[in-house]
């Protein structure tokens, strides 16, 4: 029984001690956190993927609360969650159309090879050697690069060697648009009504040279244009361009591409 | 000073609290991805290592010994080292936070990181012979809480560097990540086994 006092006491009066010391250290160096910014972070999305510039959904927080930035510059976040997030801090929000990523390349390995390449299995390093093993120096280098960098797993490889966006799992977040060394990434219109149609490629070269290096390019033949009913298609640079605004999702130009380079929304 | 250099070689290399006595192993497989990191980790860890093995060198001296509770050694000594990471990381919080979020997660995984402990406990064996001043006590603990941190910072700081080559490296798919990384530690391990001779 007298073994069993020297214990307790020590260690008891110890942890009084360092409690206190804790406590007293807390209030002496507290570091006041404004109680609206721990509501926010819980109600973003938490992905850190660093779309809106800041280090983290943290930063974009503090971002937030300061006025720098406004609710919009979040992509990955639902617009309901966006909604609650206004209310909380009074602020209105108007809508914006979502938006969502597409691949304007469908070459992969059908797209011919300048010269075989044995490095790195990246797309970035691969287009430092002149551009790309691609003969195409538009084209997809068939890496996987996007794959890999999608902070949302919204983009596979296919087996015909290239990309495929699944829409439903893609925010727009722009990640892919910025590591493509080819910038063969944009956005279009998330809503099949108002893009039913987007042209899977970005070769600016001539038609012929397309024709023989790959079989799947736009060969700026102009029949787009032509079979369009509402003047939505316009061939630049050698290349089919279409103009959202006026695309009525017609598919006559589906059906008039000979290199099927105007693909139809949600087939795969 | 021949027993000052021992202690350093000793704790720095022959006797490596990552490679030979397992100690800090969570750190050294988490936080050594880069370069840039595994610093901060090394250098938060000699911090934490010197300010808790003062603190257990002072209670272990004054109070474990005179009241005979050597048995309570290890309850104390985490309680110890709980609580002052715990101030250390409210007090860089006030006083740089930049540093504190360099520092981030790796604070307070600190508590958790059995090389603190071991030290601290190997020090009341190796240092509290009967009959020795009680400042050369003090003095070789300092060191060798001190050492056993740079020994610690050197092996993740050796480990992070192979490790960022490694993840440009092409891996076969299975290995990626942590299973080569566990690989390259055996190596290491076998490689620091050849500097034992050491005297």
């Amino acid at each position: 029984m007298k073994d069993l006092f020297p214990p307790i006491i020590t260690l008891g009066s110890l942890g009084i001690l360092f409690g206190l010391c804790l406590a007293f250290a807390a209030s002496k160096f507290r570091v006041p956190v404004d109680p609206a910014l721990e509501k926010i972070i819980t109600k973003l999305p938490g992905a850190n993927c660093g779309a809106c510039g800041k280090a983290g959904c943290a930063g974009f927080a503090q971002a937030l609360l300061a006025g720098e930035l406004d609710l919009h510059t979040c992509v990955s976040m639902a617009e309901e969650s966006k909604k609650t997030l206004a209310e909380l801090l009074g602020l209105s929000l108007e809508l914006k159309t979502k938006m969502v990523s597409s691949l304007h390349c469908c070459g992969g390995n059908n797209t011919k090879d300048k010269y075989l390449y044995d490095g790195m299995k990246d797309c970035l390093a691969a287009s430092l050697i002149l551009g790309g093993q691609k003969e195409c120096q538009y084209g997809c280098l068939t890496y996987g690069t996007c794959v890999k960098a999608c902070p949302y797993d919204a983009i596979v490889m296919t087996g015909d060697g290239f990309p495929r966006i699944i829409e439903e799992k893609c925010t727009a977040c722009g990640v892919c648009v910025n590591v493509c060394p080819k910038h063969l990434y944009a956005f279009i219109p998330y809503d099949i009504e108002k893009a039913a149609i987007y042209v899977a490629c970005s070769s600016r070269d001539m038609g012929k040279v397309v024709m023989g290096i790959c079989p799947v390019g736009c060969i700026a033949c102009h029949k787009c244009e032509k079979a369009c009913p509402h003047g939505a298609m316009e061939v630049i640079d050698n290349l089919a361009r279409i103009d959202y605004t006026k695309c009525s999702g017609c598919l006559e130009c589906v059906k008039a591409c000979p290199t099927k380079v105007i693909k139809q929304r949600g087939i795969v | 000073m021949d027993k000052v250099l021992a202690i350093l070689i000793a704790n720095i290399i022959t006797n490596n609290y990552i490679l030979f006595k397992f100690m800090g192993l969570c750190p050294f497989l988490g936080v050594s991805k880069q370069t840039k990191p595994a610093i901060s980790m090394g250098l938060a860890v000699i911090f934490v290592l010197l300010i808790s093995g003062i603190m257990t060198w002072i209670i272990y001296a004054y109070v474990i010994l005179p009241f005979h509770i050597e048995y309570m050694r290890t309850v104390v000594f985490i309680l110890i080292i709980a609580s002052s990471v715990q101030f250390i990381e409210m007090m860089i919080l006030k006083v740089s936070p930049v540093l504190y979020k360099a520092l981030g997660i790796y604070l307070p995984l600190i508590t958790t990181n059995c090389i603190v402990l071991g030290v601290t406990v190997i020090n009341t064996e190796d240092f509290f012979a009967a009959g020795k001043p009680i400042a050369w006590s003090f003095a070789y603990s300092v060191l060798q809480v001190f050492a056993a941190g740079l020994g610690f910072m050197l092996v993740l700081l050796l480990m992070s560097g192979i490790r960022e080559r490694l993840a440009l490296t092409d891996t076969p798919e299975s290995l990626d990540g942590l299973p080569i990384a566990f690989i390259v530690a055996s190596i290491m391990g076998l490689a620091f086994m050849g500097l034992l001779g050491i005297k």
